[in-house]
């Protein structure tokens, strides 16, 4: 019995220890890409583009093209736009990226640079891909590392009730007619503000979309050859600017910690007249409150200026990673979505704008402000500096807390742009 | 074949007691394995690669990376940002701490008192026990929503006639890291409470027998009977929630972001910003360390503390 006890023991010993070797393997073996079985390739997407579209309408996107290419699968990692950014920065840091990922242009520097993403200039030639009729595309030192799927772009929210309320007959077009605008609003009473600014640090992007759009509607850059350039003329009038908006207290309180989505709210309901934002959003506000009387406009320029209006823009890019062993199915899914009819339908449901020149998306059954954001658009030019630069975020932030200190008095618009200036500097200088 | 097998095992029999003393003796360590595996490649191993990669440069993001000694550490530790983070962590522990214990304290004395019935209690005890239930984006999003210029808690002071317009609680930056302490006090002294609760509910009623038969009053009674029996589990609780304190992220991150102007930046903020926006993995790696470092310090008065009960 005893030796039987023993004997026991010993198996009970040698299956756990051989199982944990099996364990150890199964922990350090996982390799995504090498799915492939009896021919058939499985490409990992990673993107939060699924997260962000109407149930189902992305997979039927998807499964379109699964069923024009038996051999090639599509596993879709859909998640929120942030978890993906992290998921996607951690990927690129241990190089397992999935094969095909979504991106957005604030990242492409630092993954191109980390070599996390491939070289897809080299991926169109070997397909004899015709890249003229893409829309942009993100390069660094003349290689393209992003291809912008569909485009986003932020133009002015006007709410029509406070603006009749307030007694403005006309949608601000000029800096001067905002703030007069803006304060019209601010003195119809109660906690109604004429504009909300979101200045939060944890996700900075107020300073893209909210400050710099201002500079970029005048035609101005922060950039000269690829260098900082804040100390520039154009850069602090746009400071000035706002701290103007700020000092004439027309700005909605809180803003120093203001999220993008409490912008997004405090217009819904009516306790700011005016924001940029994005395009996507208007099917979330008229949901929330379909009676919301609103209309969009270019951005206000500069009194003076008669040029074209850049006007900020986001995009879904996609991307191929480096270390996946199936680049040319992966371009292969790439062009799909990249082309004409797919991409117009992408940008359809997405209610944004085709990267693919020759598709249009189709506005027949979409609300008619889409058309006419569509006509700011070509108006216009889209401009997003940000694109293409290393640690992006970084940058806005710095140049955030910079504002910071200037709206509450503690530096002047010079100091704090000479701050920015040398923060930046040490980044991209 | 019998005999062949009797044969070749004869010569090999002295041997065998030592195998199966040998096996014997592993048997215990096959037993801890999977929980030694564990710990090792989910503890073990990533804090060892945190440590090394503090001590070099342009790690993860860059294959050449090169040894750097102390230099991160310097950087991190004469960062005006990292010394800033130091000093609200600390008020945003500390405060929380003490806030958490006397409230936590008081009201399980009241869910402990024989003054209010069973029902009472009852009542109580669910709705003190309520923001402990609540997950920890749950209430980012509601505080963010109560302390907005606009919200509620500004109407009702405002109605009130404490305030005459609308308080910036979390962006204005005298006011962000007491409103954030605020917050975490709020969603944090229910464990407090039933943890004490527990502690009152197993001090022998012969002590306030004895107590009172001496003729002392209720805060006698407190001071000497009490406090004194509740001292294991307060210092405990003390300890183990400053160190959980120390680690609060999600709560920061979502109302203020470490703003406005770094004012409730916070050495978890600090790092996460490092790496993940700044990619500098090596001063987020330095300054975890330290964090770690002083952790353990607290660490260790805890183990000290639960080794001399």
């Amino acid at each position: 019995m005893a030796v039987s006890a023993s004997r026991l023991k010993r198996v009970i010993g040698a299956v756990t220890a051989a199982s944990l070797v099996a364990f150890v393997a199964a922990c350090g073996g996982g390799d995504s890409d090498d799915s492939a079985s009896g021919g058939d390739v499985t490409l990992e997407f990673a993107q939060w583009w699924g997260a962000e579209l109407p149930a189902g309408d992305f997979d039927k996107i998807i499964n379109d093209f699964t069923t024009a290419n038996p051999n090639i699968k599509i596993k879709l990692i859909s998640a929120p736009y942030a978890s993906t950014k992290q998921q996607l920065i951690t990927g690129a840091a241990s190089k397992t990226l999935p094969d095909v990922v979504g991106l957005d242009g604030a990242w492409v520097n630092d993954f191109a640079k980390q070599g996390a993403i491939a070289d897809m200039s080299k991926l169109m030639t070997d397909a004899n891909y015709d890249s003229s009729q893409l829309a942009s595309q993100i390069q660094l030192e003349g290689k393209t590392y992003m291809i912008p799927v569909v485009n986003f772009v932020y133009p002015l929210f006007v709410n029509k009730d406070l603006l009749t309320k307030a007694g403005v007959a006309k949608t601000p077009s000029t800096r001067t007619e905002f703030l007069d605008a803006a304060k019209k609003i601010s003195a119809t009473g109660g906690n109604v503000k004429g504009w909300a600014l979101p200045l939060d640090t944890a996700v900075p992007n107020g300073i893209q979309n909210d400050v710099m759009s201002w500079l970029w509607a005048s035609g101005g850059s922060m950039l000269a050859d690829g260098k900082p350039a804040l100390q520039t003329d154009a850069v602090k009038s746009t400071v000035e600017y706002v701290k103007s908006l700020n000092d004439a207290n027309v700005i909605a309180p809180g803003s120093l910690t203001m999220k993008e989505q409490d912008k997004v709210e405090k217009f819904t309901q009516g306790q700011v007249g005016m924001m940029i934002d994005s395009l996507a959003h208007v099917s979330l506000i008229k949901k929330n409150k379909p009676d919301l009387k609103f209309e969009i406009a270019a951005i206000p320029a500069e009194d003076s200026y008669t040029g074209k209006r850049g006007i900020p823009y986001a995009s879904w890019g996609i991307g191929i990673s480096n270390s996946t062993k199936h680049k040319a199915e992966a371009f292969k899914f790439v062009s799909y979505l990249m082309s004409a009819e797919t991409n117009a339908k992408l940008a359809t449901i997405a209610n944004g704008f085709t990267g693919n020149k020759n598709a249009e998306p189709d506005f027949s059954n979409s609300d008619p402000l889409f058309k006419q954001a569509f006509d700011i658009y070509k108006e216009g030019t889209p401009a997003n500096e940000f694109v293409g630069l290393p640690k992006s975020e970084d940058l806005m932030r710095s140049f955030d807390e910079q504002l910071q200190l200037v709206l509450t008095g503690k530096s002047s618009v010079d100091d704090a742009l000479a701050k920015a200036q040398e923060s930046w500097s040490s980044v991209i200088g | 074949m019998t005999m062949l097998a009797t044969k070749t095992a004869a010569p090999v029999e002295p041997a065998a007691p030592k195998r199966k003393s040998l096996a014997r003796r592993l048997v215990p360590y096959g037993y801890l394995s999977p929980t030694i595996v564990l710990i090792v490649v989910l503890m073990v191993v990533p804090i060892v690669m945190v440590i090394s990669y503090s001590f070099r440069d342009n790690v993860i993001v860059q294959d050449n990376s090169v040894f750097a000694g102390f230099a991160n550490y310097t950087k991190v530790l004469t960062d005006p940002d990292f010394l800033a983070a130091i000093k609200n962590t600390a008020i945003f522990i500390t405060v929380s701490m003490v806030a958490h214990l006397v409230l936590g304290l008081a009201f399980a004395m009241m869910l402990n008192t024989e003054l209010l019935g069973g029902v009472t209690k009852a009542i109580f005890r669910i709705v003190y026990i309520l923001p402990w239930l609540f997950t920890i984006a749950v209430i980012a999003v509601i505080w963010r929503l109560l302390l907005d210029p606009a919200g509620v808690i500004n109407y009702v002071l405002h109605s009130i006639g404490l305030i005459n317009e609308g308080v910036n609680w979390l962006g204005d930056p005298g006011k962000a890291l007491w409103a954030v302490t605020f917050i975490n006090i709020w969603s944090g002294y229910p464990f407090f409470m039933i943890s004490l609760l527990a502690g009152l509910q197993g001090i022998p009623k012969d002590l306030y027998e004895a107590a009172a038969v001496d003729g002392t009053n209720w805060f006698q009674r407190f001071r000497h009977v009490t406090l004194p029996q509740l001292r294991p589990v307060i210092i405990s609780m003390a300890v183990l929630d400053l160190i959980w304190t120390s680690q609060q992220f999600a709560l920061i991150w979502m109302t203020t972001g470490g703003g406005p102007l770094n004012t409730t930046e916070m050495l978890s903020t600090y790092t996460y910003k490092q790496a993940f926006s700044e990619y500098e993995f090596s001063t987020a790696s330095a300054a975890a360390v330290i964090v770690l470092l002083l952790t353990m310090i607290l660490a260790f008065f805890y183990v000290r503390q639960q080794r001399e009960r």
